[in-house]
């Protein structure tokens, strides 16, 4: 049990795409994974018993960062991750999350009431725009070759 | 040691295995729900927002986006209504090939919902991950969710290119085609996970878990005779407060946008829908209950006895509902391979931009999907209205929600276990979070 590295997997705003493809590759890797991976913190596999973020080898990190609290959660994984990774393209360079920066007047004004209302940030960032990053994986959804290739480097 | 009967306050942040971010308050006072709250808190991309003024064709691969795990129903969504309002006719192999892709999807989301999320709760786990590999019935079950997945999986690739946002099929046909014997091989792979899927059928229908709704309710489903969730007609089932079918009614799809009533859900990221002023319910149940008549002969053969227990108003049937719905997916493909001779090159149609207006409707996984984008007249949208399943589903949800913890109340169930039910619930209806805040325009008072 304390051999397996310790792993969280965080989705911020996206189409949580690479969540699927991870969940796809697990259909030919999950005896290893599961013999080798601790999944401290993956919404999509299990219920958090605490609302904290633990300690971990590795977060990968899904999405583009839409909220103050979404950056104050993205803070928190970075301080208790050894190595943090920016999974797929929203968390890459924050597209196509972060479309509304590019809006023009007329279609911004259309969604304004809801960025007020919700306390929406004024801009989508990218995960590296809030805190540093070890690696990443592009791809919308992820590049499954490049994933591969990380997480047997993180296994071995 | 929590008494019941006393106050108490729920708050779930993030509820746990289900697609995207909802959460859920729930206030009791005196053994009595005070207030009660579901709400999506996924965070909004604005897709309709950003569809303005961009090339119709190019929107189906950027909508796809909107949701990584029903990716391929929003893109084939929204090449019907691209189709529609240029008048492009699908040939009848691009419409097969459109349906394999369609099951390879079913076979995966559903397999996704029922093994990943909601299996766990049947045996009392937290996750998936603590099935005991010592023990033989959860050692197989864990390996027929990974089995069976990867054949859904396998078959989206090989007609689609991939399963999330498949690249090829675009509006009028399919920019590369499969080979046929690629998907004469995986006939067998098909075949293999059939008994797999009994076993799951036979463990969904064989659960405690009941929740049949006092409420009126209108079923919604798009129903054509070879249950291949792309095309019919959309036909909806009234039941009354006692469960009773009051009234059946047939609609076109391009009609369904009249009948669906927008609700403002002040705390919630997503908008909810009533059914002309009803409470609405999408996806396997409906489905299963409307047209249960037109699965597949194989499947109906094999799942006679759980059938009997359609129509039904209990809401954890979509559970079964789904699994059936694998079967059916896995037959009606097989059907199709056998049927297949050859696949040949088709040019796509030449485009001609004209201002028009198109409307796609197909069943997503987890229900009725519904595009409808404007065009102008140099090819661009003008305006798109795209509603999701979950959307429609928000309203019933919370309603069900608020009838169970009632319901558990009176008999004095401990928090903890309140929790657990309701995630149960949540669960059974599949939800999906990414889909439903896609974007709303909203006045807010």
């Amino acid at each position: 049990m304390n051999n397996k590295i310790r792993v969280g997997w965080f989705t911020f705003t996206c189409s949580e795409d690479s969540t699927i493809i991870f969940t796809e590759l697990l259909n030919k890797h999950y005896q290893e994974w599961f013999e080798k991976i601790e999944f401290v913190h993956a919404r999509f596999l299990r219920k958090d018993t605490t609302s904290e973020i633990e300690p971990l080898d590795v977060a990968f990190v899904e999405g583009a960062i839409s909220s103050e609290s979404q950056e104050t959660k993205l803070k928190k994984i970075r301080e208790k991750a050894k190595t943090l990774v920016a999974i797929g393209s929203c968390a890459v360079n924050g597209s196509p999350s972060n479309q509304r920066n590019f809006f023009n007047q007329e279609n911004f004004q259309g969604i304004k009431p809801i960025l007020d209302k919700f306390k929406y940030k004024d801009k989508v960032l990218k995960v590296s725009d809030v805190v540093k990053v070890d690696e990443s994986v592009p791809g919308c959804p992820m590049n499954e070759q490049i994933f591969l290739t990380l997480i047997n480097k993180f296994l071995s | 040691m929590h008494d019941p009967g006393n106050n108490f306050d729920i708050n779930l942040e993030e509820i746990s295995k289900i697609e995207g971010a909802a959460s859920l308050d729930i206030k009791v006072r005196n053994n009595k729900i005070e207030d009660l709250r579901f709400s999506i808190s996924e965070w909004k991309r604005f897709y309709t927002q950003a569809i303005k003024n961009k090339p119709a064709v190019a929107i189906p691969q950027l909508v796809a986006r909107i949701c990584g795990t029903c990716s391929n129903a929003h893109l084939l969504t929204s090449i019907e209504a691209v189709e529609k309002a240029f008048n492009i006719i699908p040939s009848e192999q691009t419409m097969i090939l459109k349906k394999l892709l369609y099951y390879g999807l079913i076979i995966r989301d559903h397999a996704l919902h029922l093994y990943v999320f909601s299996l766990p709760d049947l045996f009392n786990k937290n996750s998936i991950l603590d099935f005991d590999e010592n023990n033989k019935q959860e050692h197989e079950l864990l390996d027929d969710t990974f089995t069976v997945k990867e054949v859904g999986n396998q078959l989206s690739i090989i007609v689609g290119g991939r399963s999330v946002h498949a690249p090829y099929p675009t509006v009028g046909g399919f920019t590369k085609l499969p080979r046929v014997e690629e998907l004469k091989n995986l006939k067998l792979k098909l075949l293999s996970i059939r008994p797999k899927i009994e076993k799951l059928i036979e463990l969904f229908a064989n659960t405690p878990n009941e929740l049949k709704l006092k409420s009126h309710l209108s079923f919604v489903a798009l129903s054509s005779k070879d249950f291949s969730f792309l095309e019919g007609k959309i036909k909806t089932c009234d039941l009354d407060d006692s469960g009773t079918t009051v009234s059946c009614q047939e609609i076109e799809e391009n009609q369904l946008g009249h009948y669906l009533d927008k609700v403002v859900i002040p705390y919630s990221q997503a908008r909810g829908f009533k059914f002309n002023g009803n409470l609405m319910m999408v996806g396997a149940l409906p489905r299963i209950n409307i047209s249960k008549d037109n699965l597949n002969t194989k499947t109906k053969e094999t799942v006679e006895r759980y059938l009997k227990l359609f129509p039904s108003n209990n809401l954890f049937h979509n559970n079964l509902a789904q699994a059936i719905e694998i079967l059916h997916a896995i037959d009606a493909s097989v059907e199709i391979i056998d049927s297949l001779q050859s696949i040949i090159p088709e040019a796509l149609p030449k485009i001609i931009p004209c201002q028009a207006t198109g409307v796609g409707v197909i069943e997503a996984p987890r229900g009725t999907l519904y595009y409808k984008l404007e065009i102008n007249s140099d090819g661009t949208i003008k305006q798109g209205d795209i509603i999701v399943p979950t959307g429609q589903n928000q309203i019933v949800m919370e309603e069900a929600i608020h009838q169970l913890v009632e319901k558990l109340l009176l008999v004095q169930t401990p928090k903890e276990k309140i929790i657990d039910e309701v995630e149960n619930l949540i669960r059974a209806f599949d939800p999906c979070m990414s889909c439903a805040a896609h974007f709303l325009k909203v006045k807010w008072h």
